[in-house]
């Protein structure tokens, strides 16, 4: 919203500069987002002092020494007859641009040198007088900015008006918030101070008639008070100047005398006005009624449009003229030609405002301020208001006044208990000083029933129905900064972390130790013929989906890296995975996903090329993944479907599910007891679009699981108490250490491709029996000496006997045992030298 | 045997024991070698030794002491080349010692994710614990609860992204605060970290998808003087502690009163000391409380949201905010750690 200081200064004539009505306002009403000078190309402009002047022979010139503040006198040559050292002036230094358009170089005049620019009042578009430079009678160092010397033109202050306080779309508006503040007295304007005769006005409902002119309204809902004012004999011109300037400091074009006022009307007071050009209107009628099907308009942008049977519009005795409260249509507008003019000033209902401007993209200052509700209560006052206006600018006389429907009712009373104001605000305010500051903005408070007062709230404010934002009021005015705020104590929380934050945390701790970076990329993608989320009003058609795989959106990214020539990417992240679920929400899991391509490790002298990563990473971070998510639980990593390596499962303890059940085939757990086997994610070869240098990219996805679905709990009823555990408190079990030595021996095997070394290592820890601790495959070969469709796989089996040292004997007893058994189970023999 | 073989089968092994004892290099040879000239079995004096008993009885005794001395010797030697390798075992010798290290990948945390830990760390402080709740949101929960009016202006403050088939984007992490209320009783301190959409085109300064941190605490009694203590406590640890703070009315269909919160910073960007907005706040609006069945004559709250990307733009420097998507490695890599 567009604020200009000296029109401000006509409601309230307060003695603040444009920066401190800001910053008053921005600590108790509106946010002051900037503040520009009118005059902006006067910035460069600086006040400067002649220290020294002589005549240049023969010329009407003179040389002179002039202090612009910078600590080096600079030499100017002027023309003006008026030099009088010790004196200021206004100064252009060179690389200055005129207000005319010139810039200011440095020159050679009569073998003088002039660096700069002393100003006439014309030069510097401050009126008409260039008779000599402008003397300046202000005591400021020299180099001080001419704005901030002195007051030259209007500033403009852009306030962030929000929704709640259309109130303040206006001069007066805001000069109400200034007068509270300040305590100064409001005022009217001099230019809205007419006092041409305003007729009695002619009432009716649904319909009013005066002088042949008729007003009906048929759309008493869309248009619930419509005043139109017929004044005869405007002479239409151009606006006189204080009118044009006012237009000029809120930024809008001067259009004619007529025009000007209506906007002044809005500016100034907030109220859309529209002048129509009587002679126009056909049967000199208006009609406020819902357009009818097919109905066309163009309205005064040019545009064609076709109305629809919803949208309340203003007609004339045939056919629509303009759409009600958003835009005035061509065919009515006022012209050059104009004589009589039928002004309207309307309430119109905020959502139906809304409605058409959003259907027919078409935002004006009238919509704007009536989708957000003006002060039903002053219309009769700014009708007379506006024609008296348009009386002064541009002659004529009023004829009639048509009210059509009637003001809306006053709101209702709020009730507002000083002690709750206390308690919200933590701090005793007296009663004295909440009726004061509340009846500083236009607020009645009355005493009402049971220590509480009854507030009314003035007309112009619509967000005020509720004790709370009475207490708002009260704050505000107040300064939010006079407040206390001083640290108290607190009743500790009733919710936990949120489970998935948790498990999240950890596989990202786990995952930055292996050297991943973490991004946050967007969820959006362009979609592969499957089924997806997808958002109704993308900004960007390209990719309007919303993905269910984080992996494809990391290929996408280490895509973008391959795009910038770096081929070593290693990515994850922590994000939602959108799978379409029927008609409604999609559903939401939190997954994690990691990339790897590239260098396994960074090239140092001892390994000048490190290996790639390969599908054996990827298989260790989904393990690590796992552990870090499910610490309870232990990784499965089985051979996967649909084109991924592996499928990965999460396998814990369920004693939850009794004993019944599959038998476990992780041998790392008890076989007694019961487990729960749960898919979580897979392991896949990433496919990229990518240039032949590029390494192969593995990737992995993991659930961590899913966000509770948009259900909406019976209000009060707490269900915390029924919360799942999702992740039960999994703790360590030490093992006694070892006091005694451990054996061990290597065993090389024959075993067929098809034969996974998982099934044999099953029956070897079956056979080996519990004083096997540890079994470790280090070797796979296959070639020379090896049958084709088998391959060589080497194991180095540990033993270790709790109590006492193992003999040689046993040991080697133990492995024939296994490889007898090992032959006789799976077939399966040593490799022989 | 005789006493002579005796003595030049001891002389020979006395002989050639030195030589063989500088050459080996290394503590495993050296256990090899030991074992062939003094071990228990196989080795040479103990093979010599064992021809003690077929000597003459007279003749014993000086191949004894012979054999004795020999023994003596050779594990003297033994002994102190031992001691040779072990200690060269100890010096590893590195040449050039400004040769870089060996090194593995560095990870990193993204900057978002830094900003919205510290703020974190903060707060679990002050006793808050950490909710989360869905992107894709229902109306309810993102508008209608939060008491925003249907078919108002301020919903034009939100952009809204909405999904085919009903639901939408959430545009803000406020839906976390109505879900945790419906669901646990008072006292209520949580932070709720997320990503929020809106329908902005992605430029230097918008994204249509951005991070907002949440935090909510409702209870008996809590009051504008909590906001406000809390947040400035909370704002000086984050910025320093001789900071200076201020609040302004502003508007939230879910907060009355509402505030915008500033913060007088240098942000080393050369523009010296200003106030900047850091977050919008206010005390929880009695509908909202309603709304999530909540007795809100009973119960008051406080809230506030802030954007950890704008404070992770000014704090690090960001002047374009694309980077934070774009998951360059070469802008991820700066934060690693």
């Amino acid at each position: 919203m567009k604020i200009s200081h000296d029109w401000l200064l006509a409601f309230v004539p307060h003695a603040l500069t444009p920066q401190a009505v800001g910053e008053l306002l921005s600590d108790h009403t509106v946010t002051l987002d900037g503040i520009a000078p009118l005059r902006a190309d006067l910035v460069p402009f600086v006040v400067a002092r002649v220290v020294a002047s002589e005549k240049i022979p023969e010329t009407k010139l003179s040389f002179n020494k002039v202090d612009d503040g910078s600590g080096t006198l600079l030499e100017v040559v002027c023309g003006a007859p008026n030099v009088t050292v010790g004196a200021l002036y206004p100064f252009a230094r060179t690389g200055t641009v005129m207000p005319a358009g010139p810039t200011i170089e440095k020159r050679k005049i009569r073998g003088f040198t002039s660096n700069g620019m002393l100003c006439s009042a014309r030069e510097l578009g401050l009126g008409d007088d260039h008779e000599g430079i402008l003397a300046l009678s202000v005591d400021v160092p020299p180099g001080t900015p001419l704005l901030s010397a002195m007051p030259i033109g209007d500033t403009q202050l852009d306030l962030d008006v929000l929704p709640n306080r259309p109130d303040l779309l206006s001069h007066r508006g805001v000069a109400r918030e200034l007068s509270a503040l300040t305590g100064v007295m409001m005022q009217t304007p001099i230019e809205l101070q007419g006092t041409a005769t305003i007729p009695l006005a002619t009432t009716g409902k649904p319909s009013a008639t005066a002088h042949g002119v008729r007003v009906t309204v048929e759309d008493p809902a869309g248009a619930p008070h419509y005043i139109a004012v017929v004044i005869r004999g405007v002479k239409m011109d151009a606006s006189p100047d204080w009118l044009k300037q006012r237009m000029e400091s809120v930024g809008s074009r001067s259009i004619s005398n007529v025009v000007d006022a209506t906007n002044y009307v809005l500016h100034a007071l907030g109220q859309p006005v529209h002048a129509f050009d009587l002679a126009k209107l056909s049967q000199h009628a208006i009609v406020v009624r819902k357009a009818k099907a097919g109905e066309t308009l163009v309205t005064l942008d040019g545009v064609a449009r076709t109305l629809e049977p919803w949208m309340t519009i203003i007609a004339d005795g045939e056919r629509a003229t303009a759409l009600a409260g958003v835009m005035g249509g061509q065919a009515s507008q006022v012209t050059d030609a104009t004589t009589d003019i039928l002004l309207e000033i309307a309430h119109f209902a905020p959502r139906d405002v809304r409605k058409v401007r959003r259907a027919l993209g078409l935002s004006t200052d009238a919509s704007y301020r009536f989708e957000r509700g003006v002060d039903g209560g002053s219309t009769d006052e700014i009708a007379t208001l506006a024609a008296r206006l348009i009386v002064a600018v541009a002659g004529g006389t009023i004829e009639s006044v048509l009210d059509v429907g009637a003001p809306p009712p006053s709101a209702a009373a709020v009730r507002l208990r000083p002690t709750r104001v206390d308690h919200l605000l933590g701090a005793h305010v007296a009663e004295e000083e909440i009726e004061r500051l509340l009846s500083t903005v236009g607020f009645m408070v009355e005493p009402g029933a049971d220590r509480a007062y009854s507030v009314m709230p003035p007309t112009w404010r619509h967000d005020v129905s509720h004790e709370v934002d009475l207490v708002e009021e009260i704050a505000r005015l107040r300064g939010y900064d006079a407040l206390p705020d001083e640290l108290r104590p607190y009743r500790i929380g009733t919710v936990p972390d949120d489970p998935l934050h948790i498990a999240g945390r950890r596989v990202r701790d786990a995952l930055v130790a292996a050297g991943l970076a973490e991004t946050r990329p967007m969820p959006f993608t362009k979609g592969d013929g499957t089924p997806h989320a997808r958002v109704a009003n993308p900004l960007a058609e390209d990719e309007p989906y919303l993905r269910k795989s984080l992996l494809d959106t990391l290929a996408r990214r280490a895509e973008y890296n391959l795009n910038q020539h770096e081929g070593n990417v290693r990515l994850f992240e922590i994000g939602s995975a959108f799978i379409p679920d029927g008609e409604g929400l999609p559903r939401e899991e939190v997954r994690v996903a990691a990339l790897v391509m590239g260098a396994r490790r960074p090239a140092h002298f001892t390994e000048p090329k490190p290996p790639a990563f390969d599908a054996w990473d990827a298989k260790a971070l989904a393990e690590t993944i796992v552990r870090a998510a499910f610490p309870a639980a232990k990784a499965r990593l089985e051979a996967g479907e649909n084109g991924a390596l592996w499928s990965v499962h999460s396998v814990e303890r369920a004693p939850e599910l009794g004993t019944e059940g599959p038998p476990a085939e992780d041998g790392s757990f008890d076989m007694t007891l019961v487990v729960r086997v749960r898919l979580v994610g897979m392991v896949r070869a990433v496919v990229l679009d990518a240039p032949v240098w590029a390494s192969p990219a593995f990737g992995v996805e993991i659930t961590l699981g899913e966000l509770s679905a948009a259900a909406v709990a019976p209000p009060g009823k707490h269900d915390y108490a029924d919360a799942d555990e999702s992740t039960p408190p999994h703790f360590v079990k030490f093992a006694p250490l070892p006091t005694t030595p451990a054996a061990e021996f290597d065993l090389a095997l024959i075993v067929p491709n098809e034969m996974s070394a998982e099934s044999v290592e099953r029956v070897m820890k079956e056979a080996s029996g519990q004083m096997l601790e540890r079994l470790e495959l280090f070797d796979e070969f296959r070639g020379a000496g090896i049958p084709d469709g088998k391959r060589s796989l080497a194991w180095r089996l540990t033993f270790r006997h709790p109590e006492r040292t193992l003999r040689d004997k046993e040991i080697d007893g133990r492995r024939s045992q296994l490889l007898k058994t090992l032959e006789k189970e799976l077939g399966v023999v040593p490799r022989t030298a | 045997m005789t006493l002579d073989e005796f003595k030049r089968a001891c002389e020979q092994l006395a002989a050639d024991g030195p030589a063989l004892i500088a050459a080996v290099g290394d503590l495993v040879a050296w256990g090899e070698l030991r074992n062939s000239l003094v071990g228990r079995t196989g080795g040479r004096l103990t093979d010599i030794m064992s021809a003690l008993g077929s000597l003459p009885k007279e003749d014993r005794r000086a191949a004894g002491q012979l054999a004795n001395a020999t023994k003596v010797a050779i594990e003297e030697l033994l002994e102190t080349r031992r001691a040779e390798l072990a200690g060269a075992a100890k010096t590893v010798a590195i040449g050039d010692p400004s040769m870089p290290a060996r090194q593995n990948w560095r990870g990193s945390v993204h900057p978002v994710s830094l900003v919205i830990d510290e703020i974190s760390e903060i707060f679990r402080e002050l006793g808050f614990s950490i909710a989360l709740g869905p992107e894709a949101e229902t109306e309810w929960y993102n508008f209608l609860s939060l008491n925003f009016p249907a078919d108002h202006p301020a919903m034009e403050l939100h952009d809204t992204l909405y999904l085919e088939g009903g639901g939408l984007l959430r545009t803000h992490t406020s839906p976390v605060q109505i879900r945790t209320l419906q669901k646990y009783p008072p006292p209520i301190r949580i932070l709720a970290p997320g990503n929020v959409y809106r329908r902005d085109f992605f430029d230097a300064t918008h994204s249509p998808m951005f991070a907002q941190i949440e935090g909510l605490a409702v209870d008996e009694g809590i009051s504008f003087a909590d906001l406000k203590a809390t947040l400035t406590h909370f704002a000086r640890r984050f910025y320093g502690a001789s900071r200076r703070t201020r609040f302004r009315p502003s508007f939230f269909p879910f907060t009355e009163p509402s505030a915008e919160m500033d913060v007088e910073v240098d942000l080393g960007d050369g523009r010296g000391v200003r106030w900047i907005e850091i977050m919008g706040c206010g005390l929880v609006h009695p509908a909202a409380l309603e709304n999530a069945g909540v007795d809100s004559e009973k119960f008051t709250g406080w809230a506030f949201g802030m954007g950890p990307g704008r404070i992770a733009q000014s704090r690090y420097g960001i002047p374009d905010c694309r980077v934070l998507f774009d998951s360059d490695v070469r802008f991820l890599e700066q934060f690693a750690r």
